[in-house]
């Protein structure tokens, strides 16, 4: 286990390195002139020509590309991002301060789908091709065809004109109060949770279908054990597997989700600071956010994987 | 020694059975795969609305009338209107068409730019192999939507520019799937057999090895499809995608309409509907495709 540790962790500083210059061609050298976006952005119009020297300047634009990587390299080395155009505020420390809000509604959101998906799709699996299945089926496409914003401006829609409810404006911890931290944070746990939850029913159905034509669980069967006892201490474990790397690789879904949720419920999270500054044209904060982002799912990639060896020893020797 | 290979190609794939017609296999899809066919139905219903977007649409979807905001459901206005009185109905309609457009054309690049990838990965292996699989990686440390959301903050909201901006994060997942299969289609020994014969590399992947990848391709396809119209919503809805006064489902309930949603909650629902069940259709669809074309899920 100890060295595929430490392949993994060695695996990934190439890819870091090279999401780290991804982020610094889209959003340095794509666009030319971010200095013109900042200020011009399509509409054009008097730029003046100081204001747009200052801003080259502060940007660092005024250097020679090859100095700007080894700039921007060398901060996310030391995590210094620099400081935000709009607040003039380090990104780290806005960034930090957003951050529990975010994490509270993920773990919530993953929580609340692994509650609602796994009896789902055990359900349909064993019950497959009657009305059970189909229904399942049928509302967990359904989860995946419905924007998450939408499933949030519907949730809206219903607590103002049913019960005149709008949302609380401050973040308040759980470990304040809980009270007004559920409050607040139920209905997007629910939006977000909703569609996370359609993915692995999906999954928990297929895999538990695969395994459940297996020879051992006709074994099972044979022995004369009941159905509970197959399906749930037989062929579940062994198809929780792939489950779990999936709910690994739908944390992209999930940060895509807390984007567009987070800005429908105008919670003040990560998300809604992409989506905050991308609309100021606060490019520092843009290109540290992006990187950032990565840098976290690479790491949910990583403890997945890792997971994933320590449940099945197969892979560790491979 | 060409005109034998081509002999015996032209032998192995002459059909045994005489073909069904056209009726026969949608008769026989239906019946097999009802939710596939369902959602083949409202792919087709979509597709005819986009089409005939100008002679079905009551109203020009641009042209508001002042008089007439936020006005009920009625028979004028089936579906409303909206802050400026524009037509919410005309505006489902013309949306078809974009979102259509986004999806079709973003799916399309992605997976054939990651379908080519793949097979040249597979195919030369080593180097090439390896470069191009650290590039992958490197494209799927970023979430697909944040990588959109990136690369079209940069390009200016426009309907091309998100094509471009939901197709490059499709293309490394496609690349892997397609790069999997095509390394297990080389192992096989026909492959090795017509290598043997001399072929070149350019005949070995256009004819053996791409027609053997092209059920993956299409499974891909179709998958991406309905996330890419979800994509084009998602990027419209935070303001990234199609400007205003296009038509874009995702933009019509951006901004105002969850602030309008005590006095109009009709402009905030319909778009949401028209999203949702285009999805479904696509997704439907693509489940059914998938099953039929991987023998792995096939019934046993």
């Amino acid at each position: 286990m100890g060295t595929y540790v430490a392949k993994r962790l060695l695996l990934i500083v190439p890819t870091l390195i090279g999401a780290a210059a991804l982020v610094f061609v889209i959003m340095r050298v794509i666009p030319g002139d971010v200095a013109l976006l900042i200020f011009g952005g399509d509409a054009g119009g008097q730029i003046d020509a100081k204001q747009l020297a200052d801003m080259r300047h502060r940007l660092g634009l005024d250097q020679p590309l090859l100095v700007q990587f080894g700039t921007w390299l060398w901060g996310v080395v030391r995590f210094d991002f620099g400081n935000s155009l709009w607040t003039g505020r380090p990104v780290v420390e806005e960034l930090l301060i957003r951050l529990p809000l975010s994490l509270e509604l993920a773990i919530a959101a993953t929580i609340v789908s692994v509650l609602i998906a796994i009896p789902l799709g055990m359900l349909a699996a064993v019950r497959q091709d009657t009305w059970v299945d189909y229904l399942v089926r049928v509302v967990s496409i359904g989860g995946l065809a419905i924007p998450s914003f939408w499933v949030g401006i519907l949730c809206i829609l219903m607590l103002v004109i049913f019960f005149g409810w709008g949302p609380p404006l401050e973040f308040t911890p759980p470990w304040i109060d809980p009270w007004a931290n559920f409050q607040m944070m139920i209905w997007p746990v629910v939006t977000v949770g909703y569609r996370y939850a359609a993915v692995t029913t999906r999954m928990t159905r297929s895999t538990l279908l695969e395994v459940l034509r297996e020879d051992y669980i006709r074994t099972a069967w044979a022995k004369g054990l009941r159905e509970r006892a197959v399906v749930v201490r037989h062929a579940l474990k062994n198809s929780m597997l792939p489950v779990i790397t999936l709910v690994g690789t739908e944390f992209a879904f999930l940060i895509g989700g807390l984007v567009v949720t987070e800005t429908v419920f105008t919670l003040n999270g990560v998300g809604r600071f992409v989506v905050d500054a991308v609309a100021h044209r606060d490019y520092p904060v843009v290109q540290a956010l992006i990187f950032l982002i990565a840098f976290g799912f690479v790491l949910v990639n990583l403890l997945v994987d890792l997971t994933y060896a320590w449940f099945d020893p197969r892979i560790r020797y491979r | 020694m060409a005109t034998n290979v081509e002999l015996a190609h032209a032998s192995a794939s002459a059909t045994l059975a005489p073909k069904p017609s056209f009726a026969e296999v949608v008769a026989r899809f239906v019946h097999t795969k009802p939710l596939g066919a369902a959602g083949a139905a409202i792919i087709l219903g979509m597709l005819f609305l986009a089409v005939f977007a100008r002679m079905l649409a009551p109203y020009d979807p641009y042209v508001g009338d002042y008089g007439l905001q936020f006005a009920r459901p009625s028979a004028e206005h089936w579906f409303g209107t909206d802050e400026f009185g524009r037509d919410v109905l005309s505006r489902i309609m013309y949306g078809a068409r974009i979102a259509l457009f986004v999806g079709f054309f973003a799916s399309f690049i992605g997976c054939t730019i990651g379908a080519l990838l793949g097979v040249v990965s597979a195919y030369w292996g080593g180097r090439v192999d390896l470069l191009l699989e650290r590039l992958m990686d490197i494209l799927l440390a970023f979430p697909q939507l944040i990588l959109a959301l990136a690369i079209a903050s940069i390009l200016g909201p426009a309907v091309q520019n998100v094509v471009i901006a939901i197709s490059i994060p499709v293309i490394p997942r496609v690349a892997r799937v397609i790069r999997a299969s095509a390394l297990s289609v080389k192992e096989n020994v026909y492959v090795e057999a017509v290598q043997a014969l001399g072929a070149s590399r350019r005949r070995v992947i256009l004819q053996h090895i791409v027609p053997n990848v092209t059920a993956p391709y299409i499974i891909m396809l179709t998958a991406q499809l309905g996330a890419a119209i979800l994509a084009e919503a998602a990027l419209s809805y935070l303001g990234l995608g199609a400007a205003e006064p296009t038509p874009s489902w995702g933009l019509m309930l951006s901004g105002s309409a969850p602030s309008y949603a005590e006095k109009a909650p009709w402009i905030a629902l319909f778009p949401g509907i028209a999203i949702s069940l285009g999805v479904f259709g696509f997704n439907l669809f693509g489940d059914s495709l998938r099953d039929a074309l991987d023998p792995k899920l096939r019934k046993g």
